[in-house]
């Protein structure tokens, strides 16, 4: 079955300076994929590239088998993007940005009222059917934002930091109305800075300026992580983690709050050598533990090994 | 030890939007303190009318003991601040925007090398002094911005959202900075959206919509999370939600990354109810257990605590 | 194209329009301003001079002199000197633009059948008024002098210059201007309210969502045209309603000529500042070339202030690149001329072709693409 969305070695450069490079992935019907990495990773310019907004400089991909480079006209009915920044019209009302989406479409009339009905109580926006769009909550914009991407049932979703400073509420609410959409067969390619948001994803990319570091499902991406994390509580906090920081056994020591996370090579192996390090430069240590490590430990082990090279 | 920053029923209106609503606090010498919330809170409001930016609507602050509505012009030369949006000069390059920022601050002469190239060597652009700061990545402006306001060694810091958008290796070593400050005697006071920084604050107020609606710190905040959390993990993330946000005794239930955060009220035989609410409804679930809160579940709490559902 | 896309356009802009204070005020407000301004306070006709006479002479045959300056409409008497320091006083104090002085031995010279002189002392720092202040004085002296010379004879003068004004009867500036200010404010107004559509929304960031819509590039530009046509066209209705009523320029000519060539002019002029909109995206650059684009030329080179054929050849060549320009003549024409589209069918196509040229320039210009 053809994929939903395939990129082949997709590039661009501004101005002599590349933006992104080489970047090729395959994303399904029904699949939530995720872009993921900081600013200036290029993930905009990759989302603006699919929703034909961007020329591409080299490469191309293929929405439901039609290229961008050549023909990003004929992709536009069956997705949706949704820009980074709010990209809708603050002097217009959250009804009338709704309905001149529905127009743009071409939403056929009678599907039009269920149809919002429906966006209606994904959003909690019918009470806000006459508010300018400019007066929401940065939360319920994103979510206006979303119902006039979701208004003509497009088949693939591009969605550009959707949740970006949002309120945990509506952030909830946000990906609720993605899953669902995808539960329901539609591709959603979401870019997200947050790593936290990076374990719900089916597959994921991890980038960072401009290139793959890693990419596959989040249990993937973790088990590739080479050590193992140590959560260590120690008072003074601060010396504890200069002390391991220069310890040969230690990959990285990071302070986590008021607790240090300690990367390790094998934690059965260097635990020991850890504590009596601590206990002899007269650190308290209150406990040692071994977590699970998260995606951010496996992206920051990944930039520092593609810097390193 | 005595405040540094001293904020009572602070409050700030923009035409008919309350932006900040009645806010009180108090930031104790050489402590990290947190604003927590997302944007539209009010926590660059709040963070402009400290740093003497932004008049207050009612309300009175102290920040190193001068009167936030008449002294600005004092405060503003004892302080240190970093405003959300990068705003050195991208047309200047490193080590122009430091000496600018120098002289402005007052630090001449022999004492100006030495800052510069202290603020330098703190954000590891030595050797990147003459390149223009637009043509920085994100991580490196955002430590040029951090130097050019320590420049004159002030004793209160106010930064506002410092990282936002850098990458998680540039934001780790740039808390380091923070840490680093703090432990010289400098109180920090920085607002961020990204509820995991948290942690790295003393004390952490949330806020919402203008309000404050919690003040402590984070490990009491967690702690002091009335309603228990429980984790769900299961395949069919949206059927279980369906099956349990009817079960009674559940408050809330979330999609959190493969899981599923569901808060109970009671943790007395909590797992069974869920795991017998789940079964009836012939849902797959893989593991259920209780979880410390993370810091955005006692957020979705205290909001829920404080008035139900956010109401526009 | 799709007429529902279109149209959905245009009805987003209409609406945005309704909400922005400034663009209704640019639309509706300024028009009516600056023809009322225009009309009242710029006049090129020249009444009413204040001058000043310093008569030395005090007899019988100055008196009468005086009294033809006096009943003369083109002067008003405003001081009587007694000592010839006050002329320079006054006139450099600018409170007469002319001293009359009548010398002591007028009435002498004048019995004596010699030529009598009469000294019109100027103010020449405005050229203009200048040159018109001299000339009537000119004639009024003449007249006067005939008047005396043959006196109580049957005399005629062997050569009379008879004028007959046609389509401006009075002379009336005002007249020239009405219809000169409709082409003007139409290309002002249009070419600003547009100039800042498109780069508004590139600046926004709504651009690049309604890019990534099925939206065509046809129906942006013609979506975005629609209200500010209408506009126009309302525009041009507004500034001829009150030239002719309040300020009594006769309308001659035929509306249902003057509606299809106003819109042509204006889907140019609309085209031009969506033109510039789209390669600037910057809402500030825009305005600026707008400004140098629109405002300048139409001002200066189209015929609204001064004559295109008394330019020299370089300016009056360049003239022929003003769409204004043309459009003044039909505007003229048909205001004042009261002609039809016999007279006017080359201006005629040249507007289609204006509007034409504008609409095209817009399309090519206006990208869906950021980069």
């Amino acid at each position: 079955m053809t994929p939903a969305l395939r990129a082949e070695a997709l590039s661009k450069r501004f101005k002599g300076e590349s933006a992104l490079e080489g970047v090729s992935f395959e994303v399904r019907a029904g699949e939530l994929f995720g872009l993921v990495g900081p600013d200036g990773a290029g993930k905009s310019t990759l989302l603006r590239m699919l929703a034909g907004v961007l020329r591409p400089t080299s490469g191309d991909a293929f929405v439901f088998g039609a290229s961008v480079a050549r023909d990003p006209e004929r992709v536009k009915n069956d997705i949706a993007y949704m820009s980074q920044r709010f990209g809708l019209y603050s002097d217009l009302t959250v009804a009338e940005n709704l309905s001149f989406y529905a127009d743009l479409y071409e939403v056929p009339r009678p599907e039009r009222a269920p149809r919002l009905e429906r966006l209606y109580q994904f959003s909690g926006l019918k009470p806000f059917t006459g508010r300018l769009a400019g007066k929401l909550s940065g939360g319920m914009k994103q979510k206006l934002g979303l119902s006039c991407a979701l208004v003509h049932e497009p088949r693939l979703l591009l969605l550009d930091e959707p949740t970006f400073g949002v309120d945990p509420i509506s952030r909830r609410d946000l990906w609720l109305m993605v899953h669902e959409m995808v539960a329901r067969g539609v591709a959603a390619v979401v870019a997200t800075a947050y790593l936290d948001e990076a374990e719900r994803f089916d597959r994921l990319l991890l980038l960072h300026r401009g290139r793959i570091l890693d990419s596959g499902t989040p249990e993937d991406l973790l088990s590739r992580v080479e050590g193992e994390i140590l959560d260590v509580v120690s008072t003074p906090l601060r010396e504890a983690r200069a002390i391991l920081a220069r310890h040969p056994s230690v990959l990285r020591a990071a302070i986590f709050g008021d607790r240090l996370h300690v990367s390790v090579r094998s934690a059965e192996r260097d635990r020991g050598a850890i504590e009596a390090a601590l206990q002899s430069a007269g650190v308290s240590i209150h406990e040692v533990a071994l977590v699970s490590p998260t995606l951010e430990d496996r992206f920051i082990e990944a930039v520092e090994k593609a810097e390193a090279a | 030890m005595s405040a540094a920053v001293t904020a009572w029923e602070l409050s700030r209106r923009f035409g008919d939007f309350l932006a900040v609503d009645r806010v009180s606090f108090e930031v104790r010498e050489g402590e990290i303190f947190g604003f927590l919330g997302p944007n539209g809170a009010g926590k660059t409001t709040t963070i402009k009318m400290l740093a003497g930016l932004l008049r207050p609507s009612s309300g009175e602050g102290w920040v190193a003991g001068l009167d936030i509505r008449t002294e600005t012009a004092a405060i503003q030369s004892r302080i240190g601040y970093m405003s959300q949006l990068f705003s050195l000069y991208a047309d200047l390059t490193v080590e122009e925007n430091l000496a600018f920022f120098a002289r402005l601050y007052g630090v001449t002469g022999g004492r100006r090398r030495e800052r510069i190239d202290w603020a330098l060597a703190m954000a590891g652009l030595e050797d990147r002094r003459r390149r223009l700061t637009g043509e920085l990545p994100l991580g490196h402006k955002q430590r040029l911005a951090l130097g050019s306001a320590v420049l004159h060694e002030p004793r209160i810091l106010f930064l506002d959202e410092p990282t936002s958008g850098v990458d998680p290796l540039s934001r780790r070593s740039f808390w380091e900075l923070i840490d680093d400050l703090a432990t010289r005697g400098t109180t920090v006071f920085v607002t961020t959206h990204y509820m995991e920084e948290a942690e790295h604050c003393h004390r952490l107020a949330l806020m919402n919509r203008g309000r404050l609606i919690a003040l402590d710190s984070p490990r009491r905040l967690r702690e002091e999370m009335k309603s228990p959390l429980l984790e769900v993990r299961t395949s069919e993330g949206l059927r279980a939600i369906e099956a349990l946000s009817v079960l009674p005794g559940v408050l809330d239930v979330a999609l959190f990354g493969r899981a599923l955060h569901v808060t109970v009220e009671d943790r007395e035989g909590a797992v069974e109810r869920l795991q017998d609410g789940l079964r009836a409804k012939k849902v797959d679930v893989a593991g259920i257990r209780p979880i410390p809160p993370a810091l955005e579940d006692v957020f979705v709490a205290r909001v829920r605590e404080a008035g139900g559902a956010i109401v526009d | 194209m799709t007429s529902k896309r279109l149209l959905a356009v245009a009805r987003k802009e209409v609406l945005q329009l309704r909400r922005d204070p400034r663009s209704l005020i640019l639309a509706f407000v300024l028009p009516v301003l600056l023809t009322v301004l225009f009309g009242y306070a710029i006049s090129w006709d020249v009444d009413n001079i204040e001058i000043a006479v310093l008569d030395q002479d005090r007899s019988k045959a100055s008196r009468e002199l005086l009294d033809a300056f006096r009943a003369s409409s083109y002067f008003r008497l405003s001081a009587f000197l007694d000592d010839p320091d006050e002329i320079e006083r006054l006139i450099d104090r600018g409170e007469v633009r002319m001293v009359l002085v009548v010398p002591p031995d007028f009435s002498r010279e004048l019995g004596a059948g010699r030529t009598a002189l009469l000294q019109a002392v100027v103010d020449g720092s405005d050229a203009n008024t200048a040159n018109i202040a001299m000339g009537y004085a000119r004639a009024i002296a003449q007249s006067y002098s005939l008047r005396i010379a043959f006196a109580g004879s049957s005399f005629h003068p062997p050569v009379q210059a008879e004028s007959r004004v046609w389509y401006n009867e009075e002379l009336s500036s005002r007249n020239m201007i009405v219809p000169g200010l409709v082409a003007v404010i139409m290309m002002i107004v249009a070419a600003m309210l547009t100039s800042l559509t498109i780069a508004r929304e590139w600046e926004r960031g709504t651009m690049e969502q309604l890019a990534a819509t099925p939206v065509t590039r046809i129906e942006v530009v013609l979506g975005k045209m629609l209200p500010y046509v209408g506009i126009g066209l309302f525009d041009v209705f507004s500034v001829s309603a009150i030239g002719v009523l309040l300020f009594g320029v006769p309308f001659r000519g035929s509306p249902l000529l003057l509606v299809p060539l106003s819109t042509a002019f204006l889907v140019g002029a609309l085209g031009l500042g969506m033109f510039i909109s789209a390669i600037t995206r910057s809402q500030v650059l825009a305005t600026q070339i707008a400004m140098v684009a629109t405002y300048l030329p139409a001002f200066l080179l189209s015929g609204f202030m001064f004559d295109v054929s008394v330019m020299p050849p370089v300016l009056s060549w360049l003239t022929y690149l003003i769409p204004a320009r043309y459009f003044l003549v039909v505007t003229r024409g048909i205001f004042l001329k009261g002609v039809g589209v016999d007279v006017l069918f080359v201006q005629g196509l040249l507007m289609i072709a204006f509007g034409a040229a504008g609409f095209a320039a817009a399309v090519s210009a206006f990208r869906k693409e950021i980069e």
